[in-house]
């Protein structure tokens, strides 16, 4: 792989970006983490909201995802995103995911208490 | 004031956020104050979230209604199939969350001293600032339509609300054998497949009422935006010789005397007439528009407005990243990116790299049978924006009552996530 001057200013530019965003701590070469922050998975998880209401707390029509095991609710993402699974719009959503980020997202709604 | 000192003052500003970050408890002092203008999709998610994250903040959202009205489904009222009431919430389940909601006219932003200006009450001042103005009207680009006169007769009905009532009674006074013709302008617009739900369910609703009567899509587009083999089907199917389709059909004046459209190649009567005008970000957003004298340009990590620092827009106002709809839910999930950015630039944290949002659009084919788009949009590092996921998304192979079902329990939700 060839580095063209401009590449080489990108990645420069990346290499300072990433060392401002991980502080003078860390290294600054290093990559985007492999572990997503819970920043991140929260955010992620955000978007199901827009059908599954806030913390996946749905108020009806669609599964409340608040609470429900993690094994549970991947299991049913990855089988949506393989087809396995029946679905109207579920397949189409999970196929803009990898399966690590469906993991991740699935995590996250298991660790929400289910009642306020 | 430069954007340099500008910049300055909100690294200034998050610093003095962490050095209170350490006294959290101590009564009455907010990490930061947040305003959000406008309480649609968009801003009433934003100030939700924005406080369900960090409570710590100040966050005041304004709002000139006294309730939310959705535009999704307000197509079923013209139907005569839905209430407007049942499409309105009020703004007190985001007090539950400490939104201050105020209710009143943000007439201009102040960006040099940091304040939002009130047609009321005090200004608001803010460290961040998110506007989710929705859309206003182009009626300078239709002349005769250019009137407050002319704006009352001739109706858009495409902000839900008394214009959705008043267009409903004119389609309940038309008289059986009646032509009611939609003019649909130049995408982007607002709800890129509501025109043409719009023409199904008024459709639906003419087959069971006023059996003579047609509906004439005058679409300056030169094909239907969004799902258009599913609209064609059910128009050839269900209400074949009820709908005429016209592409490439832009209205350049509107003659109220007459009730004629003139069109670029021809004048068009009918009887009754809903003309949607072409749009362009909410006026109070003027200043941030850098895209065709229409539409906020954003970054898409944190929806920073690329003109001015500090300044977030989301929902409708924006410049679309590629195939992104101006939806309700599109603009749900700007928000949560958006809360999230601001957030972090408040507290001194990395803005998180990786955003994926998605879309869902439910239409109503016949008044209780629906069908869907949806996609995933995911940043992409080097075109620097949000692009659909490969593979991801599609349409509904056919319209169904489960889907009708589905874009009800959508709706619910939606809205108690933005508003309850």
């Amino acid at each position: 792989m060839t580095a063209s001057p401009r590449n080489a200013a990108r990645t420069a530019l990346l290499a300072a970006t990433t060392f401002l965003a991980f502080g003078a701590g860390s290294a600054a070469a290093q990559q985007a983490p492999d572990r997503p922050t819970e920043r991140q998975v929260r955010a992620w998880a955000a978007a199901c909201a827009a059908c599954h209401n806030t913390d996946g707390r749905s108020i009806g029509g669609f599964p409340v995802l608040a609470g429900r095991s993690a094994e549970d609710t991947y299991r049913a993402l990855v089988e949506f995103r393989s087809g396995q699974r029946p679905a109207t719009i579920m397949h189409q959503h999970t196929r803009g995911y990898t399966t690590d980020e469906l993991r991740h997202i699935a995590e996250w709604f298991a660790n929400v208490k289910p009642a306020r | 004031m430069s954007v340099n000192r500008r910049t300055f003052l909100a690294v200034g500003s998050a610093g003095a956020a962490l050095a209170l970050a350490g006294c959290a408890s101590t009564p009455g002092r907010p990490l930061a104050r947040v305003v959000v203008i406008g309480g649609g999709y968009g801003g009433a998610t934003a100030a939700k979230y924005l406080r369900l994250w960090e409570p710590r903040l100040d966050v005041t959202l304004v709002e000139r209604n006294e309730a939310f009205v959705s535009c999704p489904i307000s197509n079923l009222v013209l139907a005569g199939a839905e209430k407007i009431e049942n499409l309105t919430v009020r703004y007190d389940g985001l007090r539950k969350y400490g939104v201050r909601v105020v209710r009143d006219e943000a007439t201009a932003i102040d960006y040099d001293r940091r304040v939002v200006r009130l047609a009321r009450g005090d200004a608001l001042p803010w460290d961040r600032l998110i506007v989710a103005p929705g859309i206003d009207f182009q009626y300078e680009q239709i002349p005769g339509l250019d009137n407050a006169e002319a704006q009352s007769r001739v109706l858009h009905a495409w902000r839900a609300g008394p214009q959705t009532v008043a267009l409903r009674r004119q389609l309940e006074a038309m008289p059986d054998g009646g032509v009611f013709a939609i003019s649909i302008p130049r995408s982007p617009y607002r709800c890129p497949p509501g025109p043409y739900e719009r023409a199904s369910v008024v459709a639906d609703y003419f087959r069971q009422a006023k059996p003579k009567s047609k509906v004439l899509v005058l679409d300056a587009n030169s094909d239907i935006v969004s799902k258009p083999a599913l609209f064609r089907g059910v128009w050839a199917e269900r209400y074949k010789g009820m709908v005429e389709y016209v592409p490439n059909s832009e209205l350049v004046e509107f003659d109220v005397k007459r009730n004629v459209a003139r069109m670029q190649v021809e004048d068009v009567k009918a009887t009754l007439f809903n003309i949607i005008p072409p749009q362009r970000a909410g006026q109070v957003a003027s200043d941030l528009v850098t895209v065709n004298r229409q539409w906020c340009g954003v970054e898409f990590l944190g929806f920073e407005s690329t003109k001015i620092p500090g300044v977030h827009v989301i929902g409708d106002a924006i410049a679309p990243a590629p195939a992104m709809p101006k939806s309700g839910f599109m603009a749900n999930n700007h928000a949560k990116v958006a809360a999230d950015a601001v957030i972090a630039r408040l507290t001194g944290q990395p803005l998180n790299t990786d955003p994926i949002i998605a879309n869902t659009c439910y239409s109503f084919l016949t008044t209780t049978e629906a069908v869907h788009v949806a996609s995933v949009h995911k940043y992409d590092r080097d075109q620097k924006t949000l692009v659909v996921v490969k593979g991801s998304g599609g349409l509904s192979s056919a319209r169904s009552t489960l889907e009708g079902e589905y874009a009800y329990a959508w709706a619910r939700n939606i809205w108690a996530d933005a508003l309850g």
